[in-house]
């Protein structure tokens, strides 16, 4: 089993000819993602490694029964490319798309919220289940298959993490990489839901960062959980007021720092480690028990 | 992107929202022209942009031109909370009968803009809710609807706004709305919004933050950064587009990965080490690894460098040949520390190796874990190895 997307899917690009849309389309091609079309408008009549292109979203879920779609499309672009995959009755939606206005996503949350569809992001590196499917941009071949499940905020932590636990033989259930920015559609709190429900999820991997409250929200979770979760927060030496590249990883209002969130995880009966080799190591220790 | 008050007051008035006379003041001879055409009574206000400015002794009033130059020159010049005073708000003195509290911001839990208003205002907004929970109001909109006037009127009820005010504040509560949409906004607060005695609504103060994605759409407020409010190296980020922040501290960092740059901060920070500042280059070109060597080089305090790239997009080899090209080109004598893994790793961790081997440098370094790094960097800057003057 894996949490959001399996084999099953099947997944639209939207952005597909523009220069990340065509690369990762390759790879997700090559890990044997189930892609059945790509959106482009202007582009609709035209091929891409034989994979169909349409002008909008409506024609390529009418001819290709799409329920999935992952976006890659241009900030000033992103939240329209959200709005237009809700309205084409897609249900989970991964939109890589850095740099959506704040007021744009909180319209596009809402709206997803509202139709009952899932969007992971924006600003995520998207979702891998190892050996079925991967719907991101994540570099695959850092991950294998098995029973850990991993929920990040940043892309380049989900890959650190991964590599650790491969490097052990350690292998993930998915990795999904909920998003960077303030204001993101598929929560912590869902991801860890997910995952209590996955049979193949044996433990979770929570790496969190300051700004936001998503993680202190997802404490009351946590403390029903049966699953062991194991956690890491960055941000410790980050300067209140500093944007530190996320657009959420900031500390504004003084709940929001990386304290905080160690203290409340703790308080819930996470495993809180002060290093992402640490976070392995404990892993380790708990799959062997 | 947080305005000065003066610059949120400008937009603040452009929307019909009242504000006192007042002009900015970079001299005392221009605290003395604006004092004398306002007439003696005045407010100075330093424009840095810090919370808790007032406690601070930010905001001073003067009852004359005596004082007010008295009290502008011990303004002038001063530090609050790291920021140094160069502007000063020179202010109409109100006759302020009643202080209130309007602001919007945005709920990323519930997905939502906040409208709160408050019948009392003047001191922080928390302070307000844990002390008068009664005399404030709070209202979830849906950022896909309009705020219509029923919804505004219900607040206003909620909060006991009184009625002898209460078709001035609801004026004020639909434009600062409009302010808030119109300017993508992230928090648009009037504390306090004043009733002066003579029943006039002003807003006498004027926070106004708006969301860096969003700039694009908003020239006119580009044009208002305030780069003297900014560290000189953060300046010559912000210019050179790199993702940078300074921290106090010797040891530079370059990494891949916002969530790398601040994981690796940290982790010389568990250390023991200092970390000079918060350095992002994720999916970069060999340009942006040697912009940021540059831009670090440019930091006296760093010692030593370390390099940390879990590679996904990116690709290890070209950092590699990004950093040997930066070493050339700016003729870098300090240490360097290298972590590479990830996508191409054994193609990048050969480029060094080789250079390192052809060149004989024995300052660059090249390590296996992060872990390694950081505590190879820390002790590279806490001796004088290579050190350069």
């Amino acid at each position: 089993m894996a949490i959001i997307v399996d084999e099953k899917n099947r997944v639209i690009v939207q952005g597909i000819t523009g220069r990340e849309g065509a690369f990762h389309t390759k790879k997700m091609l090559d890990y044997g993602t189930k892609i059945v079309a790509g959106v482009t408008p202007g582009k609709g009549g035209t091929e891409i490694y034989g994979i169909p292109v349409f002008n909008t979203v409506k024609e390529a879920v009418k001819r290709t029964r799409a329920d999935t779609t992952i976006i890659f499309v241009p900030p000033t672009a992103g939240a329209d490319a959200v709005m237009e995959a809700i309205d084409a009755g897609i249900k989970t939606i991964v939109c890589i798309t850095d740099g959506i206005p704040l007021h744009d996503e909180l319209k596009i949350c809402r709206a997803a919220k509202n139709s009952n569809v899932n969007l992971i992001g924006p600003n995520t590196p998207g979702v891998i289940s190892p050996g079925k499917v991967l719907v991101g941009i994540m570099p695959p071949h850092i991950f294998i298959e098995g029973n850990v499940g991993i929920i990040s905020r940043s892309g380049s932590l989900m890959y650190q993490i991964a590599y650790e636990l491969t490097k052990r033989k350690i292998g993930q259930s998915t990795a999904v990489g909920v998003g960077g920015d303030r204001v993101i559609g598929f929560s912590i709190v869902k991801a860890l839901q997910e995952f209590e429900k996955d049979h193949h999820a044996e433990c979770v991997v929570l790496i969190g960062e300051i700004g936001g409250s998503e993680e202190n929200r997802a404490c009351e979770f946590i403390k029903e959980m049966s699953k062991p979760v194991v956690a890491y927060i960055a941000g410790i030496t980050a300067p209140p007021e500093k944007r530190m590249g996320h657009a959420g990883a900031i500390v504004e209002r003084g709940v929001e720092t990386a304290e905080s969130k160690i203290k409340d995880l703790r308080l819930c009966g996470a495993i809180v480690c002060q290093t992402l080799m640490e976070v392995a190591e404990k892993v380790e220790k708990i799959l062997k028990r | 992107m947080r305005l000065q008050e003066y610059q949120a007051k400008q937009i603040f008035r452009q929307f019909g929202i009242k504000v006192p006379k007042g002009r900015i003041a970079r001299s005392l001879d221009e605290v003395k022209n604006i004092v004398e055409e306002l007439g003696g009574k005045v407010v100075l206000k330093a424009q840095v942009l810090v919370g808790g400015r007032g406690k601070a002794g930010g905001v001073i009033k003067a009852y004359s031109i005596e004082e007010a130059l008295d009290n502008a020159k011990k303004l002038f010049g001063r530090i609050i909370k790291g920021h140094i005073v160069k502007k000063i708000y020179v202010e109409e003195m109100l006759d302020i009968e009643k202080e209130l509290y309007v602001g919007f911001t945005y709920d990323s839990t519930n997905y939502c803009i906040d409208m709160i208003v408050g019948s009392i205002g003047g001191i922080d907004i928390e302070e307000i809710a844990v002390k008068h929970p009664d005399k404030i109001a709070v209202k979830h909109l849906d950022p896909n609807n309009d705020l219509w006037d029923y919804i505004v009127r219900e607040v206003l009820y909620e909060a006991q706004i009184p009625k002898e005010y209460f078709n001035e504040v609801f004026s004020v509560v639909k434009k600062l709305y409009q302010v808030f949409k119109s300017y993508d906004a992230e928090l648009c607060e009037i504390n306090p919004l004043a009733i002066t005695k003579d029943g006039n609504i002003y807003a006498v103060d004027a926070r106004l933050n708006i969301d860096d994605d969003a700039l694009y759409r908003h020239k006119d407020i580009m044009e208002l950064k305030d780069f003297t409010q900014m560290n000189i190296l953060e300046r010559i980020a912000e210019q050179e587009h790199l993702k940078y922040v300074k921290i106090e501290g010797n040891i530079g960092i370059i990494a891949a990965g916002a969530g790398m740059g601040m994981a690796t901060a940290d982790l010389i920070y568990l250390y023991n080490g200092q970390p000079a500042n918060f350095l992002d280059i994720g999916g970069s070109t060999p340009e942006v690894v040697e912009k940021s060597f540059r831009l670090l080089l440019q930091d006296k305090d760093v010692k030593v460098i370390f390099v940390n790239v879990l590679g996904g997009l990116t690709r290890c080899d070209w950092i590699a040949n990004g950093i040997i090209n930066a070493i050339e080109k700016l003729n870098i004598t300090l240490p360097i520390v290298i972590r590479l893994a990830g996508t191409n790793e054994n193609e990048g961790k050969t480029l060094i190796k080789e250079y390192i081997t052809k060149t004989s440098k024995n300052n660059i370094i090249l390590v296996e874990t992060m872990e390694e790094g950081a505590k190879k960097a820390i002790e590279l800057s806490s001796d004088n190895y290579g050190h350069h003057c």
